[in-house]
């Protein structure tokens, strides 16, 4: 679904090869992909490797909010539609895992890395789905924020994670629509369905306009990311896009975002809206949301209680070797 | 034409296809690793497909007017008819496996024979899910084996799973008159004739698992005729709490 690790610092590991790095940057500049056997700077790769990770955890992570929904999906059809796009993100983390991968970590590593606290994950699944409208919320706000986001990130600087990000966008596009879909049903249905999607546009408004992080101001590495082309646009302007683009989506369909200060600025072109609590916005990310805990908590448990399955499987691989590493020793 | 006969049976595996759809989804986002949890979305994916097909087919037969969602949300416990043993709860991830292949080795052999059904959209249907059914059965034949022989935990849960569970399968091959009187029309197979396969399916992989089955367990069924156990009743409380809760809403 999406990363917020855009921002974060990875501090340079001291000098490098000034050639080196002339000829890494040449490479860049000219639109040319880095490869996993490439040089890179250690910052370049960490900086990777943490957001391709993070990226990679919420995809897991965002499973459990939509995943609430799936036994009480309300007809066959929105139930087998939920379940295809779940799985898409279960799909879309291993995807992830195994580009991260490349930059020289383990899968194994980078979940035990989440499960202790040191990796995040998008702050977004750390708010509940309460009703059922939340499932279209989540489709149309939370995926089309990450597409907002994602879409530059199939021209990354690096390789696997921009060819990774290609599957992902054609997927997450299909998810938006079908949750923009979803809450149409409901903005259109009956007074019950139609305040429930209200309420959920309520919620989900604020907390996905802060999907793009802090502020530019705020954003003090955005400049070598951007150098560096892993990202191409600053968190401002993607907001910006998102708000333009999602306003006249709510209202088309009745609904109307949860601020008094939206207006259409006739001389920019673009919709203005209102200051961003960046208090709530530290408070999820401090592990304060409502279900920061909740979240851990069911990744925790699922890790702890597949641990003997997981055993189970290594165990009869090794038997299965050593049997027939026997069986070839007695012909 | 109204065909209650026909629909009878299409109900039946319709129902038997959503209850365990529904169980495999409970476990999504929880399984014991990545590719498992995938596996298992897919694996409930595929079988509310086939409960899709088979549960309009069912309406359209029975010619009351009741699509697929009238007949997944609008049935209470006694007018469902799958077999126990797909109701029966996840447990741990053995028992999950246990009783998916148990299924499994039922319905490979199902859908082939009846993709030879004189009736066109039950073949239909059965030839779409012939394909899944082979992929589902090498998954949880390959767990059970995986388990039976892993370490010494798993061996046990995995027994005790088979102890649990086995007593239910044998609902698979009872027959009444539906599925007597539609056999003899070559619209259905009869599950009598599916028995020494599913035999044939099952004890190598319990062989080469090292799992025994309990010996003296009996018989549970009722399933078919609306008897169910404690846990179906608990499932559809939350599986149709939307339509129960807005009657009549689109959704």
């Amino acid at each position: 679904m999406y990363t917020q690790g855009l921002n974060q610092a990875v501090e340079d590991s001291g000098p490098e090869d000034a050639e080196l790095l002339a000829r890494f940057q040449a490479k860049i500049d000219r639109e040319e992909k880095i490869e996993p056997n490439d040089w890179m700077p250690e910052a370049y790769r960490q900086t990777l490797i943490r957001q391709i990770s993070q990226h990679a955890h919420s995809e897991i992570v965002g499973m459990l909010p939509e995943g609430n929904w799936l036994t009480r999906a309300p007809s066959l059809r929105r139930k087998a539609i939920l379940l295809a796009k779940v799985q898409d993100e279960g799909g879309h983390g291993l995807y992830l895992y195994a580009a991260a991968e490349t930059l020289g970590i383990s899968r194994a590593e980078m979940v035990d890395r989440l499960l202790e606290g040191r990796a995040r994950y998008s702050s977004i699944f750390n708010y509940p789905t309460i009703t059922w409208a939340d499932i279209g919320a989540v489709g149309w706000l939370v995926d089309g924020a990450a597409i907002m986001n994602q879409i530059p990130l199939c021209r990354c600087s690096y390789g696997p994670y921009a060819r990774a990000m290609i599957r992902i966008c054609k997927e997450e596009s299909f998810h938006q629509r079908q949750g923009y879909e979803a809450i149409s049903r409901l903005a259109k249905g009956t007074a019950a369905q139609k305040r429930m999607a209200q309420d959920a546009l309520d919620r989900w408004w604020w907390p996905s306009l802060m999907m793009f992080g802090p502020s530019d101001a705020d954003s003090p590495h955005t400049g070598r990311s951007m150098r560096w082309k892993i990202k191409r646009f600053t968190n401002d302007e993607l907001r910006q896009k998102f708000v333009d683009a999602t306003v006249p989506q709510a209202r088309l369909i009745g609904l109307e975002p949860p601020d008094p200060e939206l207006r259409y600025d006739e001389e920019s072109g673009h919709w203005h809206f209102g200051e961003i609590d960046w208090t709530e916005f530290n408070e999820v990310l401090a592990g304060n949301g409502p279900c920061n805990r909740e979240r851990m908590a069911a990744r925790r448990k699922a890790h702890a209680d597949g641990a003997w399955v997981r055993e189970a499987a290594t165990a009869h691989a090794r038997k299965k070797q050593s049997r027939m590493a026997m069986a070839a020793a007695a012909e | 034409m109204a065909d209650a006969l026909t629909a009878a049976y299409a109900l039946r595996l319709g129902d038997d296809a959503l209850i365990l759809s529904h169980r495999l989804s409970e476990w999504v986002g929880h399984g014991p690793e990545l590719e498992e949890d995938i596996a298992l979305a897919n694996t409930s994916l595929d079988l509310l497909g086939q409960a899709r097909l088979l549960l309009a087919c069912a309406g359209e037969r029975e010619g009351k007017g009741r699509d697929e969602d009238a007949l997944a949300y609008g049935r209470d416990v006694l007018d469902f008819s799958n077999l126990l043993l797909v109701e029966q709860p996840n447990g741990d991830f053995a028992q999950t496996m246990v009783r998916q292949f148990l299924f499994d080795a039922y319905a490979v052999e199902l859908w082939p024979r009846l993709s030879a059904s004189r009736d066109e959209a039950l073949a239909g249907v059965a030839g779409k899910a012939a394909k899944e059914a082979a992929y589902h059965v090498e998954q949880s034949a390959a767990w059970v084996v995986r388990m039976g022989d892993g370490t010494e935990e798993s061996h046990a849960r995995a027994q005790s799973g088979l102890n649990l569970l086995w007593p239910y399968a044998g609902e698979i091959f009872e027959a009444d008159e539906v599925e007597a009187a539609l056999a003899e029309k070559g619209i259905a197979v009869a599950p009598s004739a599916l028995r020494e396969h599913w035999q044939a399916r099952v004890e190598p992989v319990l062989e080469e698992a090292g799992l025994a089955p309990p010996e003296g367990a009996g018989v549970r069924k009722g399933g078919r005729q609306g008897r169910h156990s404690e846990h179906l009743g608990h499932l559809l409380a939350e599986f149709q709490f939307m339509q129960r809760a807005y009657p009549g809403a689109e959704w």
